[in-house]
């Protein structure tokens, strides 16, 4: 690693990079971003946002209309040599060579990456993602799961510090959902940079530890993935009473309360940041009013709640 | 130079021909010979000489020469074209790869294949027909100079083609008309004088005359003017290449 790479502390450096397509469709509008080494970055956003496009720039697949993008410190169009061996990308579509066997496909990968042949490495990352018995198959008589594992592993054949993940678990089941989420923390303690975008927000809650959300080509929102749920989460009181109420009870429209599952719940609205959270206050005065309840839990935003807050606030 | 990446694609594409064997060289070795046996043995032997050479070997470099054409640019532009078909040139755009690099993988293996093709063809020939070949290291230099040139021309058709039939509408369209028409069955001398000025438009009449003069010492145009038309050719191509892998043409958005 040189010792300009070295010296920055951020994997991915993207500034005022904006992409307009020859049709005129803008699909990205002054970008900044910064992803910091060793971090899983997840990048969420609707259909069309601009994630793939984003990524497509880091990576050298689409040139960007203006601004500049570094990995590690190297400009990605004047030193690509330098940028490129350290990413690894694992598309959206399931791109695959039909006819080729996983080995030969993930053998491929690592010289046209400029590794020279290492079979032991091709064979560990093989073993990582439950391909090793697959090895001499032709990719075409696998499922779309096991074709989804042979992309990572092409990605990850030449050793990436940098893996972007676009849409990893997208159609692929459970199980595998569950076996990737533990790949990528490996990977991430190993030192390896991943960036993903997903539409399973909760993908992004389980792994992230940074998230960003772009809504048509602007990102307006960056921030650590529990920061964001305590800043932007809200908590709800939900008191199950013993007898519906039609309406409110007198005398509390201080508090945030409103009625659900036909009166029966009664679910108060409380800031988490606030010291005081009136809850205390609260459940004496509807004692005080006669109001008997059987249980109480709280509940909390998700991560999917955020998001949809978010890009349906943006104009 | 990422020497690594260089032979990982050369190397990937040669797997591919060695997997497809009777597509990629029993088919059309075999179809050659076939032009040999009907025009070389049984027509040839009722045919006078051209030139002093037997009609059967008059016409082994014309017809080793449409192979070469056909199966130079079916080569590479398959090779590229597969890629983007598939979805897979996204590893090729992402790589640190530099166009030349790409050129030396593709070229350099679709120009393997057609130069193998080509020698199994000339030793095939010699079942049906006896030849001889005055200016063996002429013969090779013409033989790799065409399949390097054709690759390159197949290459720039495949990255131009975004379906199969544009893929074969150059071989079929133009390429095969005009290697009939350039002299591979006949020399151009034979034609009347203005389809003989005519036949001097046509590339391939270069390409034929020069590597029939590496046989048997005989050609239509001038050996030097044959060299000079294919190297045109050749530096054409390869400012094409360049041109599209630094616009971004077809492969970049």
């Amino acid at each position: 690693m040189s010792e300009q790479a070295t010296s920055t502390p951020h994997a991915i450096s993207v500034r005022g990079v904006s992409k307009t397509y020859k049709g005129g469709f803008q699909a990205l509008k002054s970008v900044d971003l910064d992803i910091r080494r060793g971090e899983i970055f997840a990048l969420l956003g609707p259909n069309g946002a601009g994630k793939t496009t984003l990524i497509s720039i880091i990576c050298g697949i689409v040139k960007p209309s203006h601004g500049t993008v570094t990995a590690d410190g190297h400009d990605v169009l004047r030193d690509y040599r330098a940028t490129r061996m350290r990413i690894g990308l694992v598309p959206q579509e399931l791109s695959t060579d039909a006819f080729e066997t996983v080995w030969a496909a993930v053998r491929f990968s690592r010289g046209l990456f400029g590794r020279s042949r290492n079979d032991k490495h091709i064979e560990k990352v093989l073993r990582d993602l439950s391909l090793w018995d697959k090895k001499d198959a032709k990719i075409m008589t696998l499922s779309g799961g096991m074709k989804r594992r042979v992309l990572i592993a092409k990605a990850l054949a030449h050793e990436p510090s940098i893996l972007f993940l676009d849409e990893p678990t997208a159609g692929v089941d459970v199980e595998l959902r569950h076996d990737m989420w533990n790949m990528v923390r490996a990977l991430r303690d190993t030192g390896v940079t991943v960036i993903l975008t997903t539409h399973y927000i909760d993908e992004a809650e389980e792994m992230a530890d940074r998230v960003g959300v772009i809504t048509r080509g602007e990102l307006i929102l960056v921030e650590e993935k529990d920061v964001l749920m305590r800043k932007l989460g809200k908590k709800q009181l939900a008191i199950s009473l013993q007898a519906p109420m039609q309406t409110l009870p007198e005398g509390l429209g201080e508090y945030a309360l409103e009625l659900a599952d036909d009166g029966a719940t009664l679910l108060y609205t409380f800031d988490v940041k606030s010291e005081d959270t009136g809850i205390a206050v609260l459940l004496r005065k509807l004692g005080d009013r006669g109001v008997d309840f059987k249980d109480l839990h709280t509940l909390e935003s998700s991560l999917e709640d955020i998001f949809v807050n978010l890009v349906r606030g943006t104009p | 130079m990422n020497i690594p990446a260089i032979h990982a694609i050369y190397r990937f594409e040669m797997a591919r021909t060695f997997r497809t064997l009777t597509q990629s060289i029993v088919s059309p070795v075999l179809s050659t010979s076939l032009y040999f046996v009907v025009f070389g043995a049984a027509i040839g032997s009722r045919m006078g000489d051209i030139g002093g050479t037997s009609y059967g070997a008059f016409i082994i470099p014309g017809l080793i020469m449409l192979s070469l054409l056909n199966e130079s640019i079916s080569n590479a532009s398959f090779g590229i074209y597969l890629p983007k078909w598939s979805g897979t040139i996204y590893e090729l755009l992402s790589a640190p790869v530099s166009p030349f690099e790409a050129v030396l993988g593709y070229v350099g293996a679709a120009s393997t294949k057609s130069v193998l093709l080509g020698a199994l063809i000339l030793l095939t020939a010699r079942f049906f027909v006896p030849y001889h070949i005055i200016h063996p290291i002429w013969m090779i230099a013409f033989l790799l100079l065409t399949a390097v040139t054709f690759s390159l021309f197949g290459f720039i058709i495949g990255l131009w083609a975004d379906d199969f039939q544009k893929l074969q509408v150059i071989p079929l369209m133009v390429v095969t008309p005009l290697t009939f028409l350039g002299g591979a069955f006949y020399s151009i001398g034979m034609l009347p004088p203005f389809w003989q000025k005519a036949a001097l438009f046509n590339p391939v009449v270069y390409l034929i005359s020069g590597f029939r003069w590496s046989f048997y010492g005989q050609s239509d145009v001038n050996v030097v003017v044959s060299v000079g038309m294919t190297m045109v050719f050749l530096l054409l191509c390869a400012m094409a290449v360049a041109w599209i892998f630094r616009s971004g043409y077809k492969l970049r958005a």
